[in-house]
C-alpha cells in the first residue's frame, strides 16, 4: 500500500533536485525558471498527498491557486527574458550587471 | 508489492530521472522536453492519489500552455549555450553536498514518527459515483469564491503584463492614425471647382 512518506520523499527529492539545478545553472536564467517550476511542482506534490490522506479537498484548491500563480510568473518571466534578450543580446546573468551600485 | 506500488516507483523513477535530466542537459530544447515528461508522470501520480481533475490540469496547463511557451521563448532566442554552462562543474560539489544534505534534513522529519501510516492511514478508495471535479468546484464555487476571483484578476494582470512589456513601437514602422482619421472634414479632402464647359 502507498503510504504518505512515499509522497512526501518523492516531493523532497524533487525540491532538492530543483534547488541542485539552481546551483548548477546559476548563468542560464531560462534552466532557472524551469527549475523553480519544478520547486513549485515539489510543492504541489505535498499539497495533494495531504489532501488525500486527511481527506480535505482544500489542498487540492491550494494547487489549483498554485498553478494559477505558476502559469502567470512563468508568462511574466518569458516576457522580461525576451524584452532583456532584445536589449542586450545575451541572457548570461554574469553579463547582466548594468544595475550594480 | 501490489500493483498500485509498483505504479508508483515506475512514475516516481520517471519523475526524478527526468527531473535530473532537466537540471543536467546542455540543451535548453531537451530540458524543457524533460520538464514536459517531469510534468506528465507527476500527472499519473496525482491520478494515484484520486486527484484526477488536477492530473488533467497538470496536463493541459502545463505541458499545454507553459511548456509550449517556454519552447517557444527558447527556440526564438538564439542563445549560444558554452558560456552558460561554464561553472557547471565547478558548483557540481557544492551544489550536490547542499541538495543531499537538504534531502537528509528532510528524511529525517518525514522518517518521523508523526507522517506514519498509523497516524494518516490510507483512506478507502472513493466508489465510481464520486466525482472528484464536482467536489472541486463545490469548494471552489462555494467556500473560495472570493480566492478565485483573486486568481482571475492575477490572470488579467499577468496578461496586461507580458503585454505590456514585450509590445514595442518600432520609428520605422507606418502606423494608421485612427483619431486623425475620424477627424478628417469633407472640406481637407475634397475641392469643388467651378469651371466652364469647353467647345470641342
Amino acid at each position: 500500500m502507498i503510504t504518505l512518506p512515499h509522497f512526501l520523499t518523492l516531493g523532497a527529492i524533487l525540491f532538492c533536485l530543483s534547488m541542485v539545478g539552481i546551483f548548477l545553472n546559476r548563468k542560464n536564467v531560462i534552466i532557472l525558471l524551469m527549475s523553480i517550476e519544478l520547486m513549485l511542482l515539489a510543492v504541489n506534490m505535498n499539497f495533494v498527498a495531504f489532501s488525500r490522506f486527511l481527506e480535505d479537498g482544500s489542498g487540492q484548491i491550494f494547487v489549483f491557486f498554485i498553478l494559477t500563480v505558476a502559469a502567470a510568473e512563468a508568462a511574466i518571466g518569458l516576457a522580461i527574458l525576451v524584452v532583456l534578450f532584445r536589449n542586450r543580446s545575451t541572457i548570461n546573468v554574469s553579463d547582466l550587471t548594468s544595475l550594480k551600485g | 508489492m501490489s500493483f498500485e506500488l509498483f505504479l508508483f516507483y515506475f512514475f516516481a523513477a520517471i519523475t526524478v530521472g527526468a527531473a535530473a535530466c532537466v537540471i543536467s542537459v546542455r540543451n535548453p530544447v531537451h530540458a524543457a522536453m524533460f520538464l514536459v515528461l517531469t510534468f506528465f508522470s507527476t500527472a499519473c501520480i496525482w491520478m494515484l492519489l484520486e486527484a484526477e481533475f488536477l492530473a488533467i490540469t497538470l496536463v493541459l496547463v502545463y505541458v499545454g500552455a507553459v511548456m509550449v511557451l517556454f519552447l517557444f521563448v527558447v527556440m526564438m532566442l538564439d542563445v549560444n549555450v558554452e558560456p552558460l554552462r561554464e561553472g557547471f562543474v565547478k558548483y557540481l560539489p557544492w551544489g550536490a553536498a547542499v541538495g543531499v544534505l537538504m534531502f537528509i534534513e528532510m528524511a529525517f522529519l518525514i522518517t518521523q514518527r508523526y507522517f506514519q501510516s498509523e497516524n494518516f492511514p490510507a483512506p478507502a478508495a472513493s466508489g465510481p459515483e464520486y466525482s472528484n471535479t464536482e467536489a472541486l468546484g463545490v469548494l471552489l464555487y462555494d467556500q473560495f469564491l472570493f480566492q478565485f476571483e483573486v486568481a482571475a484578476v492575477i490572470l488579467l494582470v499577468a496578461i496586461v503584463a507580458a503585454i505590456a512589456l514585450t509590445m514595442r513601437r518600432r520609428p520605422e514602422t507606418k502606423y494608421q492614425k485612427p483619431h486623425q482619421q475620424i477627424d478628417v472634414s469633407k472640406s481637407d479632402r475634397l475641392r469643388v471647382v467651378q469651371m466652364p464647359s469647353e467647345k470641342r
